[in-house]
Formats: C-alpha cells, structure tokens, sequence
C-alpha cells in the first residue's frame, strides 16, 4: 500500500502541469538520440552522469572514466561529454569539424560478456538496423600516453563511416585495470548526420520544434574559433599552465588526488590552446606533453595507490600490481 | 578412426592476425598430438572475424598400448638402490624381473603402457593450446580480470566447440565449457546452431550465413568485385592483400560497387586510390579510353558483411565517407599547391632528422653536395640513359637533391606519409620544373624492397645514392650501427638500397671517398653553424683521415678566429661527433650486405671473403666482376682441381712449416739455377708458373677476371701432374727445399687472384 501511495504522489504533478511527454524520435532529433541513449543505458543498470564541468579534450578524461577504471570496484556509468579541441575549429565553415562537439561516453567495469550485443542494441534503439546498414568491428587499439593508459578493442563502423570507438582498457595511469573495463564512446554529431541524413552538422534537427544544431552552436563555434586562433592571450596561458602544474603538485603533496587531477586536466586543455595559437615549436612540443603526462600519471597513480589498502580489503583476490 | 572439430569463437579478431593464427593453431595442434604419439594427418584450419575452427581427419580413438622396459641395479645391490629403480619406474618390488646380461644377473623393470583415450588427451590438449597461444597483442577482460592470472585471447572469448567422432570432448577455459553449439552470422542468424559433427560443420555455418573457409571469401570477394566493376563497364584495380583483409573483416562477404563525385579524380590518382584502400580498405576500379590508355574511375568496391534489405542505402553511405575523405585529400593537393617545393623546403629546418645529425634541411644540404660530387666525378654519367636534356648533369642532381624532401612538409603526406617522393614528384612537375628533376623526387627512395624498380635515370641514380650514403655513412659515424636484430634506421636496407643502384647500373663508386665526401658535407655544416656567414667549399685533399683534427684547427686559425668562443666550442663539438674512422666499418657492413645479397643470388660467400681478403677493394661492381669469375672458374673441373691441388699444396707447406722464399717470383724460378736436374712434371709446373703468374698478375690489374682464371686454369694439369710424379719431400735437402720453394710459389701466384684458403670445397 505504501508504495503504491507513494508513486501517486511521485506522478500526480506531472500529469496535471506537464502537457503529456512526446514519443522520442531519435532520426529527427539530436537531444531525442541522447535522451534514448541515456534511457536505454539507465535501464541496463549505468549511473546517468552530467558532463564535467571542466574544458576537457575527450570523455575519456572524466574522472568517472580515469580514475572509475582504477581499482577493483563495480562501475557502470554514462554520459555526456562536451570535447574542445581548439586547434580543430574552423570558424563555423567545415561542415563536419568542430572545435566543440559532443562525446557520449559509456563505462562498464567489469567489461560484461555480453558488451557488444549491449552496444548493438543501443544502436538498435536510436534507430540503426543492422539488416539495413554495415555494423562492422575494425581493429583499432587505444593509447594515451598522457595518462599512462592503453586498451585493445575496434571502431566501430557503420556502411564504412567510424561511429563508435570500443576499446577494453588494459592499463589506466600505468596501472593494469583489474577488472577491465569496457569504454564505449559514440561520436554523436557523426551518428545523428547519419541517422538524419544530413550533409553538414549544422543542419542537424537539435529537436522537434525546429530548434537546429547550427542555431545553437554555429555563432559559437566561430567566436570560439577566432578566440582560439588568433585572440586567446599566449602570455597569460603559458602562466595558467605554470600555475595548473604547480597546483597539481600541491594537491598532490596533501593526498587529494582528485583536485590534483582536475588541475592535470586544465593544464592539458590549456597546453591545447597554446598549441592553437602555434606558440610552441616541434622541439618544446615533447617538453609540454611530458609535463602534462607526468601530472596525469602522478594524479592517477597517487589516487591508486591511496585508495589501494581499502580496495585490497574489500576485495581480497585483487592488488594493485 | 574419427574426425575431431574445434571451434574457438571469440570477439572480431582483427584482419591481420587471422593469418597468423592458422599457423599457431597448427602448430599447438601438432606439438600437442605429437607430444602424446598421435598422428595429426592432414588438418583443415579455417578462420573468421569471429572463429577459428579446426578439423583433423582420421584420428585414433585410443593410441596403442605399449610396453616399455627398463634396466635396474644387479641382484644384490642394495635396497635403497632397488626401492629407487621402484619408485622411478612405478613398479612393485614384486614385479620386477631378474634376467641374466652379460653373465650378471640385473633387475628388470616392465612397464605395460595401455592404450590412451583420444578424447582424454584431447580434453587436456586444448586448454594447453588455448593457454601457449601467441597472438602479436593480447587481453584480459570481463569478472576474471581481477586476478592477474587470467586467460589472455587477442579479444574476450567467446566459446568453443571440442568434437571427437561427434561426442563432446570435455574441457573448459575461461569459464567456457566444451559444446556442440555455436552462433551464426551475427545479424542474418538468432539463436544457437548444433553442430552433431565435423562434416556437417561447415554447411550448417553456411545455412547460418557463415561462411567458415577463408580462402572461399576471398574467392567470393575477388570474383564479386571483379564481376561488379564488369557490370559497370570497368576493371577492378586487383590487390590481394585488400582481398584477404575483407574476408578478415566479413563472415558473409558481399562486394558492391558505388560511384564518387568526378570531380575528384582531379587529384593524383595514387592519393584516390590510398584513401580508399588505407581508410575504407576499398578497391578502385579503372576505365579503358578508346585509345587504349586507361585511367582511374570514379568507382569503387566496397564489401559490406550483410545481404542488405537495400543495397544502395550501404553504397550510399559509404559514398558519403569517401566523399569526405577526398574532399579532405583535394583541399590538401589544392592547398600545398600554393607554395612551390623549395619554399616547403625551408620547413624542413624545423624537423629533427636525428638528435645527434640535425634537421633535415641539414641532412638535404649533405645530400645534395654527395650528389653533386657523385655527377661530378663520373661516377655518375648522362651516358646511363639517352640524354637529351641541355642542362648540366651536377646542377640537376642537386636541384633534385635539395627539393627531394620538400613535401615531407605537405599537408597530404602528412595525411599520407606513404606518398612521400610521389606527392614531391607531383607537385614539382606541377611547378613546371625539369622532367628529369621531377621524376628523381619522385623515385630517390627506391629500391625500397625486393623486386622494387631500381632507378635508371642518371639523376635519380645521383640522389637515391647520395641520400642512402648519408644516411648509412651518418649513422656509423655518430656510432649508430645496426646490432643483431636491431636496425631502427633500416641501414640494412638504405645498403642493399645502394647495392642494388650499382649492380643494375654497373657504376663504379669508390666508398672510401664517398665517406669523406660526406665527411666533408658535415664538415661545412659544422661550420656553417658555427658562423653563419660563410659557405664552405672544402675539397676532398682537405681533409687527411691520417690527421683530421689538422682541418679542424685550421679551420679555427683561418676562419673562426674572431668567432665567439662558444661558437667554436660548437664547432669542435659537431666536428668531433662524427667519427671519421668509422669509414673501415661502413665498408666491413658494405661487404657484409652484398655477401647476403650475392647469397641470395647465388653467390657463394666464401668467395666474396676469398676476393675481399686481399684487402684493398672498395669498389663493389669490381669485387663482384671478381667474385663471378672465381665462381664461374670454380664449377669447372679446372678450378675445383687447382683448389683441391692448392689446398695439398698449403697443406704440406702448413705441416714442413714452410716459410715462403722472400721474393717468390725470383730468379730461380726458371729451374736454372737448380742444383739437380727437375723431374719432368717438376720443370712442366716450372715453366706452367712462370708462364701463368704474370699473366694473371697483369689480367687482375687490368679488369679482366675471367681472363686471370683461364690463367690460373693452365696450372691445373702440371699441379695434378707435379703430386702425382714428384716427392716433394726427397731425401736430398736441396731437392726438398726447391720443391717447398716452388710449391709456395704456386700458392703465391694463385692467391694473387684470391685468397683460395678462404673457399670451402
């Protein structure tokens, strides 16, 4: 009696303030493909995570990605992910490149046996049938030396064009991931052109008012651009960098590795930038990536081996190396 | 007699390693079979993205029983020794045997080994090959991950089938048990399929949309592509290697044919073609004018891994993903157009060539002053090829030579790093340069590989030369060489890649100048670093590898002398960095090279060392002349006599201790001034030497080796002659010594032209 009570409760406002929830078309609507996404991994068990609130080059660098792949616990996680890749901008004129796009990111740890039908079926579900399109895994390997990580797995193609990269990570921040966890990650402006049928991104339907991709990010995209290229003050990024660096060696000084995480993050979204402005030559570009690497690694490896004595209790058949 | 299946499924392997593991799964298959007296027999091995399948014919169900025995300690000996025989064997005391060897009684043990179950050995010798498998890049995943002791597969397994005359045979690994069941196609199948045996495994697959046999995709690809590009009027460009990875990456193969936008084939065809095959692994196809010539069409194959409800909507999107991708591939073409080749090549002061040898801008000056002198000095010459051009051999050569590397700055070999040479080659008679100057941009790298074109062009002949003499001579110089297995900057090849260019063009390069021409090339570049003002000419006299260090100081007092002092520190740092003694080792490595390569060839090696041990020889094309007409003088009965007659002839000198008269041409050669009268056959070799060794003295100086061999060739007889008749050892001390004596002048005299102690035979 009570629970049935309580979902009276739970439900009575929507119906009588929300005019009734339309039936999700993902082939007509960017945001209706994401919220399928979301619905069909919330089913299957996942935490729906917001994105980062942190400029960031890839869904990969979310901690519920790095550091969730450390250690023996359970997760299973999905998201969004907005990327910046600065030095991809094209001032709103490349109808497939971005400096800003959209990752949607799906963490399983341990990778289930049965990830790939998982993966199909998602497909499915955001209106991909395998009858009538060429699903395909091409071997692709992963590998991110900045955070000292790698993983085996393929891209995934649909009649030739990649959609999906869906690797098995092996190693996180030079540690073996034990269990292995499967990453799924769905480029989603290439999946909606295809699924829409659509030659530029920024004719995609956003929704199914008649809101497009381009009303919402074609003036960003160009001021970003432009910001990015030609404005952002190099003086005052090579010192953002500096301070990044010396913030993350302080959080990692007082064992918050998290925070110093964060900081190894701003610092490689930063040393992006400045590569954008093309103020840093061949020879410093090895310097800078190692420096970037050596904060992602340190954060990664400090927040292992933190929480290593609580994970070797809980879980008696692991240990960190 | 029973046919065993297994199957072991897993997650889409990748294309390139199917291959591979057929091998390894033969291989555990037969060690493991082997290892327990089984006969394999013949074996089928198939392999799909998402299988691999074994099936042996004609297997046993039991070996045979057999009965083994082993010999003891004698009666009597002491118990511990008995109970240790015992336990070694697993026998009982009881059980032994006495019986009589050699009048001594001795223990006898008898082991009865019964015939095994197939099936069990089996059950065991599959979770073995699954455990020993090599893949070149293996992975844990799933629940068992947590433990560093879980299984390792090329991607997480999925399965397995193990039948042996239809029945399971038991085993498990990584949590799979051992069945009769498997899955189709992943799309056009649902649920399992049972398998009752190996016969029907492949046709049941197949009704599954499965086809299971390799090499029968690659058929159904090859064909369907061939007949699609037929349809459309059009031929397919074949590449097998293309073929194989499609039916690595399809269980249900299904070719289909789309056409692309004409207005790129604007771009090199090459690029086309690239992206197509790198990036989408599609073929092209080409079109025949009604002049004959064809061209690249504006086509291409694709093989999709489903029988599509439609399909043109697969054609269509994989037409997309070439469009953009061309369209990518045009704007760069579009784009490094806008510079010429030598203003990309002021970007190669920007790229790193190697930490100690500086930028590649560095390395192309070095180059184009070796190409320029290899023009110079003949040994390079117009007369190659017909010549027609009016302009100066050395000019072209190191025009070529300083805008050969220009487009590793480009946009499109950055995108396609394998263009490179050819995407110069383009953009310079794009530019409107020299034909000649083009076309030796686009080929210096060859020969890249066996059974690559050699370059002709006496252009492309000078730069192909100067820049793997750079190369090979700057990194021996800076102590880079290649050890064992390891050559990280492929010198093995840059060599053969010389060897090859020589061989074909029979030119004449001494190696020794070579080197301190590229010495010289450094050199000035240290100089050049050291004070940017001044452009060194240095000539070969300049440098005395007696006293190198006599031109760096002079290069201080007369040039550097109001030079900063760190500036001359550098100077001296660069100029000491380059080794100039290792010229003894390039050329040891040269000579190694070609004995591998003459080798495979069919050259003996123990000829090569047999020429090369005179020393002297830095002219391969002249070596090798040499060491072919010794080869060709060897497989005669002449020279495999002479040999046999010269090795006796060592031989004996070896074992009397011989020394050689000081001057073994000297007067009393001619038997004269002997205190006896020669035998018959003693004065015949007399005067067979004195008639001989200045012949072949004089051919070997003058080139003609095969001349030199017909020499020696008269001493066959008289040699065979002189053991046959002559005592070398006589009594009479002064008829002993005159033999020793002319025995040594014949080893002299033959091993002017080689040094046959070093043949084998």
């Amino acid at each position: 009696m009570a629970a049935s009570m309580e979902s009276e409760v739970k439900t009575a406002p929507h119906e009588s303030q929300s005019p009734p929830l339309p039936a999700r078309d993902p082939s007509r609507s960017f945001q209706d493909m994401i919220l399928t996404l979301h619905d069909f991994w919330a089913a299957n068990g996942c935490v729906i995570l917001q994105p980062y609130d942190m400029r960031m080059g890839a869904g990969t660098f979310h901690t519920a990605t790095t550091l969730r792949a450390l250690g023996p616990e359970p997760w299973n996680a999905a998201f969004v992910q907005p990327c910046r890749r600065p030095t991809d901008g094209r001032y709103g004129e490349n109808p497939n490149r971005l400096q800003h796009y959209y990752q949607y990111q799906v963490i399983l740890k341990p990778s289930p046996s049965d990830i790939q039908e998982l993966y199909l079926k998602s497909l499915a579900a955001i209106g991909i049938d395998p009858l009538k399109h060429d699903i395909r895994f091409v071997e692709d390997d992963w590998e991110s030396p900045t955070l000292g990580a790698w993983g085996l797995g393929w891209e995934v193609w649909c009649d030739g064009m990649e959609v999906t990269q869906f690797t098995y990570f092996q190693q996180m921040g030079g540690f073996d991931c034990k269990p292995v966890a499967g990453e799924l990650t769905y480029g989603l402006e290439r999946l909606a052109m295809y699924i829409q049928g659509v030659d530029s991104v920024y004719d995609l339907a956003f929704n199914q008012h008649g809101v497009s991709y381009g009303d919402v990010f074609l003036e960003n995209e160009k001021q970003m651009s432009k910001w990015n290229f030609e404005v952002a003050e190099t003086d005052a990024l090579f010192d953002l960098f500096t301070k990044a660096e010396a913030e993350c060696r302080n959080a990692l000084a007082h064992d918050v590795p998290i925070a110093a995480y964060e900081q190894a993050v701003e610092a490689s979204h930063i040393f992006n930038l400045l590569q954008a402005r093309g103020v840093i030559s061949v020879q410093e570009r090895a310097s800078y990536m190692g420096r970037v690497r050596d904060l992602a690694r340190g954060s990664c490896e400090k927040y292992a081996e933190l929480k290593a004595p609580e994970w070797a209790e809980k879980y008696p058949e692991w240990s960190l190396i | 007699m029973a046919d065993f299946l297994l199957e072991l499924r897993c997650e889409e392997i990748p294309a390139r390693m199917q291959k591979g593991a057929r091998g390894e799964l033969e291989k555990l298959f037969r060690r493991e079979m082997d290892g327990a007296g089984v006969a394999a027999g013949d074996l089928t091995i198939w392999s799909s993205p998402r299988r691999l399948a074994l099936i042996a014919r004609g297997l046993p169900l039991e070996t045979e029983a057999v009965r083994e025995e082993a010999k003891g300690p004698p009666l009597g000996a002491p118990d511990q020794a008995v109970d240790g025989f015992c336990r070694k064997n697993g026998v009982d005391r009881d059980s032994l045997e006495v019986r009589e060897v050699k009048g001594r009684e001795v223990y006898f043990a008898v082991i009865e080994k019964p015939g095994q179950s197939v099936a069990d050995l089996l059950a065991n010798a599959i979770p073995a090959i699954i455990r020993d498998f090599s893949w070149p890049k293996s992975m844990r995943w799933g629940d068992a991950s947590i433990s560093n002791e879980s299984l390792k597969w090329v991607r997480p397994m999925s399965g397995l089938i193990a039948l042996l005359d239809g029945e399971i045979v038991p085993c498990a690994a990584d949590g799979f048990e051992s069945g009769r069941t498997t899955v189709g196609h992943r799309f056009h199948s649902a649920g399992e399929i049972t398998i009752a045996n190996a016969d029907e495994y492949e046709s049941k697959l197949r009704d599954a949309h499965v086809i299971v046999d390799h090499e029968v995709r690659a058929g159904i690809i090859r064909e369907g592509a061939r007949k699609a590009a037929k349809a459309a009027g059009l031929t397919v460009v074949e590449d097998e290697g293309l073929v194989i990875e499609n039916a690595g990456l399809t269980e249900w193969p299904v070719p289909l044919l789309g056409r692309f936008e004409d207005v790129f084939l604007d771009v090199p065809p090459e690029t086309i073609q690239l992206t197509a095959r790198v990036n989408q692994k599609y073929f092209v196809c080409e079109q025949r004018a009604p002049d004959g010539t064809t061209s690249l069409a504006n086509a291409f194959i694709c093989t999709a891994n489903i029988a599509a409800d439609d399909p043109a909507v697969v054609v269509d999107g994989n037409r997309k993903v070439l469009a953009a991708r061309l369209a990518d591939a045009r704007f760069f073409w579009e784009l490094d157009q806008k510079k010429t080749l030598a203003e990309h090549a002021k970007g190669l002061e920007r790229i790193t060539f190697h930490e100690k040898l500086g930028t590649v801008a560095d390395k192309v000056d070095r180059v184009a002053k070796l190409a320029r002198w290899l023009c110079e000095e003949g040994i390079v010459t117009a007369d190659l090829q017909d010549w027609n051009s009016s302009e100066n051999l050395p000019d072209l050569a190191e025009q070529a030579a300083r805008l050969c590397k220009a487009d590793l700055v480009t946009e499109m070999v950055g995108e396609f790093p394998e263009l490179q040479g050819l995407m110069g080659g383009y953009y310079a008679a794009k530019e409107g340069l020299p034909v000649l100057v083009s076309d030796a941009i686009r080929d210096h790298y060859k020969p890249v590989g066996q059974g690559d074109d050699v370059p002709t062009a006496p252009v492309t002949v000078a730069v192909s030369l100067a820049d793997k003499l750079d190369t090979l001579f700057g990194f021996f110089a800076i102590g880079e060489r290649p050890t064992g297995s390891k050559d990280p900057f492929a010198l093995r090849r840059a060599a053969l890649g010389v060897l090859h260019v020589l061989g074909n063009n029979n030119l004449r390069l001494p190696l020794v100048r070579s080197f301190k021409v590229s010495s010289l090339a450094w050199i000035e570049m240290a100089t050049r670093i050291a004070r940017n003002d001044i452009r060194y000419r240095l000539r070969e006299e300049d440098l005395d590898f007696g006293n190198v260090d006599g031109l760096r100081l002079r290069i201080i007092d007369q040039d550097l002398e109001f030079a900063p002092t760190n500036f001359v520190h550098e100077f001296t740092r660069l100029f000491r960095l380059w080794d100039y003694s290792e010229r003894g080792s390039a050329l040891d490595f040269f000579a190694d090279r070609l004995k591998v390569q003459q080798r495979e060839a069919g050259v003996r090696h123990d000829l090569i060392d047999a020429v090369f041990a005179l020393g002297g020889e830095d002219d391969l094309v002249r070596l090798l002349a040499r060491v072919k007409a010794l080869q060709a003088f060897i497989e005669t009965d002449d020279g495999a006599n002479l040999l046999a007659g010269y090795k006796r002839a060592s031989n004996i000198l070896k074992k009397e201790k011989w020394e050689a008269p000081e001057d073994p041409s000297g007067k009393d050669l001619d038997g004269k001034s002997l205190s006896y009268t020669p035998e018959t056959s003693e004065k015949a070799l007399i005067d067979a030497l004195l008639q001989a060794a200045p012949k072949a003295e004089a051919a070997v100086s003058e080139e003609r080796f095969k001349d030199a061999m017909a020499a020696l060739s008269t001493l066959r007889g008289p040699i065979d002659a002189f053991f046959e008749d002559v005592t070398v050892n006589d009594d009479d001390p002064a008829k002993r010594e005159a033999r020793l004596n002319l025995l040594a002048r014949f080893t002299s005299a033959v091993g002017n032209v080689a040094d046959f102690s070093k043949i084998e035979g």
